[in-house]
């Protein structure tokens, strides 16, 4: 899950990360309400997941009340890169001296957590990384071990952050080292972090992405709910259990297995077609989780033909079969499936679909020549 | 011979006694695996159509010799799981278990490292590992294995790997072991561990790989594979065309740089002088016509011991 740079903040400050005091709001008048509590000059920021927003014009500093209903106004609404602004974060304005990057994050590879610092924070870091490897300092940290204040003090002055930032900058690097391993979150990154012209370190951005495999242990997660940036599909499929990503093309995609699935939609791609989602029903594939996969897909306007991919392992394909012709007397479908089944007992259930005589089914017997049906009838439905 | 497994290796099913653990670890024996104990804690004593289940590990070891452990359990009981197996002699841990909190499989990941250097864990998060007509330790279908060699297959994806095996024995080519290696941010076998293994198994002529996106682990293989692999390798990478996730801060790619593609694996495993398929289907065409010449060639150097 991943967090809006507010609730970041909210949870950096569990941890006691420094960051701007601020409030959240979704009106102009709200807005307004809160930066006259917070008190002037304050900087209206745009809640949206995506990179990019201070050019957009998602970010306005505001010197007093009438600024700030002006930008609240421009700025709730504005479409930064296909994602639509519905909730700002007012926080009291700083005056920034220097500008760092922080993050930690787990190497797969190497198998420990990684720890990365540079003085060149603020502007485009991955070009930092690009053209300046050398001014990223990199810390590979043993679960085991940790982060302690030492080891923090020690990563900063390898990053050669100045001076009178260093004290600062290493109690904020354990306190999201917590935030990182006791907050289980996946990514934990701040650019910038900043040293203030009175001399102090802030968190002045907050990128989190929780690990929602941990949320057993987390029940405060939560009030972390999303306020309605999500499709409507996916917040479908996402109550249903299912994993489903909205794409572009005119081809439904159901498959067993998220590597299949993306097989599958590799295929569709090589055969000249597109596809509308990705939508993976795991390992098994019931009655009735094929009926919810096709309910969700039969929402969707693009969809032409409907692709169902399915490899039966210990699931038999048999069984697979007679789940499909049930969800088809439960869904009314707008789009015919093209089925390709194979696997363990692949040959019983091509006859059982084939004795069914439904009119919405074709078989077809290999993933490609299943493809290429579907995205023939698709074209032709067009 | 097969790798990580054979017909003499004994395991034990810790979560035997659940409705999964019965499940796979019954369908595990019924293949011929050597199924021989149980674990689970607070019902030692008790059996599973014959096979006796006891309250630890250390326990199944001393009665029964167990060398290798499936472990069907809970996320939130996983971890420890390990350690148990690891703490009490086992040599190979096959963890199947989805959704264990990526602190956690790093913390087992380290303590592995640390205290238990001779232990390797299979997964989290696979399909296990069948070496056909000898072993199956996971939830792979014996069904679709054909026993004999002379290909490996190591793949991060579950129905993918099914796949691939199945490819192979339709067209009549025998697989010497099947290594589901999971793909989960911290597996603990990883893609080079499995291409060293087969590099040095005798019966292992050829190696079918199976990718996707993310990570780097396809990059390192290709490193591998083209310093040390003598053995021919053909691959394929799912996710060319995947939506790209909403991806959150720059960390990952500082670290990985352009790594992590499809695009980028399937040029890695290429100039490592890999042969790339577009699709399953053909990956497994493309094995066979490897293994015909294999065979040809065999057959004109030395006959067949």
């Amino acid at each position: 899950m991943d967090l809006y740079e507010y609730q970041g903040k909210q949870y950096f400050a569990r941890f006691g990360v420094p960051t701007s005091s601020g409030e959240a709001a979704d009106t102009v008048a709200e807005a307004v309400a809160a930066a006259d509590r917070i008190g002037y000059p304050v900087v209206l920021k745009a809640q949206v997941q995506v990179g990019g927003r201070g050019k957009a014009g998602g970010v306005k500093l505001a010197a007093n009340r009438e600024e700030a209903e002006l930008h609240a106004g421009n700025i709730l609404g504005l479409d930064i890169k296909g994602h639509v602004t519905k909730r700002l974060w007012i926080e009291k304005a700083t005056d920034i001296a220097r500008e760092y990057y922080v993050s930690f994050t787990l190497d797969r590879a190497a198998k420990v957590y990684l720890c990365l610092v540079s003085a060149r924070g603020g502007i485009d870091i991955e070009e930092v990384a690009a053209t300046a490897p050398d001014s990223i300092a990199r810390l590979h940290i043993d679960p085991l071990v940790g982060l302690d204040r030492a080891a923090a003090a020690a990563q900063v002055a390898a990053a050669e952050l100045d001076e009178e930032a260093r004290e600062e900058a290493a109690d904020t690097l354990v306190a999201l080292y917590r935030c990182f391993v006791e907050g289980d979150a996946d990514l934990v990154e701040v650019n910038p972090l900043v040293l203030t012209t009175e001399g102090h370190v802030l968190a002045l951005d907050a990128k989190v992405t929780l690990d929602d495999d941990a949320g057993f242990r987390h029940p405060e997660w939560t009030e972390f709910v999303d306020f309605g940036d999500v499709d409507v599909r996916e917040r479908l499929a996402k109550e249903k259990g299912l994993n489903y990503i909205g794409l572009d093309g005119s081809v439904g995609i159901i498959a067993n297995g998220a590597g299949l699935a993306m097989s599958t939609l590799d295929v569709v791609n090589q055969v000249g077609g597109s596809a509308a989602n990705f939508l993976d029903i795991g390992g098994g594939a019931n009655a009735d989780v094929m009926a919810n996969a096709l309910e969700v897909i039969n929402t969707d306007p693009k969809v032409r033909a409907i692709l169902v991919n399915i490899f039966g392992g210990i699931v038999r394909c048999d069984e697979v079969a007679r789940g499909i012709l049930t969800a088809l007397g439960r869904v009314a479908l707008a789009s015919p499936i093209v089925l390709r089944l194979d696997g363990t007992n692949a040959a019983e259930a091509h006859r059982i679909i084939e004795e069914a005589h439904s009119d919405s089914i074709v078989t077809e017997l290999t993933m490609i020549s299943a493809a290429k049906a579907a995205v023939e009838i698709a074209a032709s439905a067009a | 011979m097969s790798i990580f497994v054979d017909e003499n290796t004994r395991v034990v099913v810790q979560g035997l006694t659940g409705s999964q653990g019965r499940f796979h670890g019954l369908r595990n024996r019924a293949y011929g695996t050597k199924v021989v104990a149980g674990v689970t804690p607070g019902k030692g004593g008790q059996d599973v159509e014959g096979i006796p289940v006891y309250d630890t590990v250390e326990a199944a070891v001393a009665a029964e010799g167990a060398d290798a452990s499936f472990v069907v359990v809970p996320p939130r009981a996983a971890p420890d799981a390990i350690l148990q197996a690891a703490a009490a002699g086992i040599r190979l841990i096959v963890c199947i278990t989805e959704h264990i909190p990526a602190k956690d499989e790093a913390y087992v990941a380290a303590l592995l490292r640390r205290d238990f250097g001779r232990t390797r864990l299979i997964g989290p998060n696979c399909p296990g590992v069948i070496s056909p007509g000898k072993c199956n330790i996971g939830i792979t279908s014996g069904d679709i294995a054909l026993p004999g060699g002379p290909v490996g297959i190591v793949s991060r994806s579950g129905t993918l790997t099914y796949q691939a095996l199945h490819e192979l024995s339709q067209q009549g080519v025998g697989q010497t072991t099947c290594v589901g290696i999971g793909g989960d941010p911290v597996p603990g076998t990883t893609f080079v561990d499995v291409l060293q293994a087969f590099q040095a198994d005798p019966e292992t002529l050829a190696v079918m790989m199976i990718g996707e996106i993310g990570g780097d682990g396809e990059e390192r293989a290709a490193d591998y594979i083209k310093a040390e692999m003598t053995k021919p390798v053909v691959a394929y990478v799912a996710g060319v065309t995947a939506p790209e996730g909403r991806k959150m801060g720059h960390a990952g790619a500082i670290v990985s740089g352009s790594r992590g593609t499809a695009k980028a694996k399937i040029e890695a495993l290429e100039a490592a002088g890999v042969i790339v398929a577009p699709n399953p289907t053909e990956a497994g065409e493309l094995m066979v016509k490897v293994v015909e010449s294999l065979d040809d060639g065999r057959a004109a150097a030395s006959p067949r011991q």
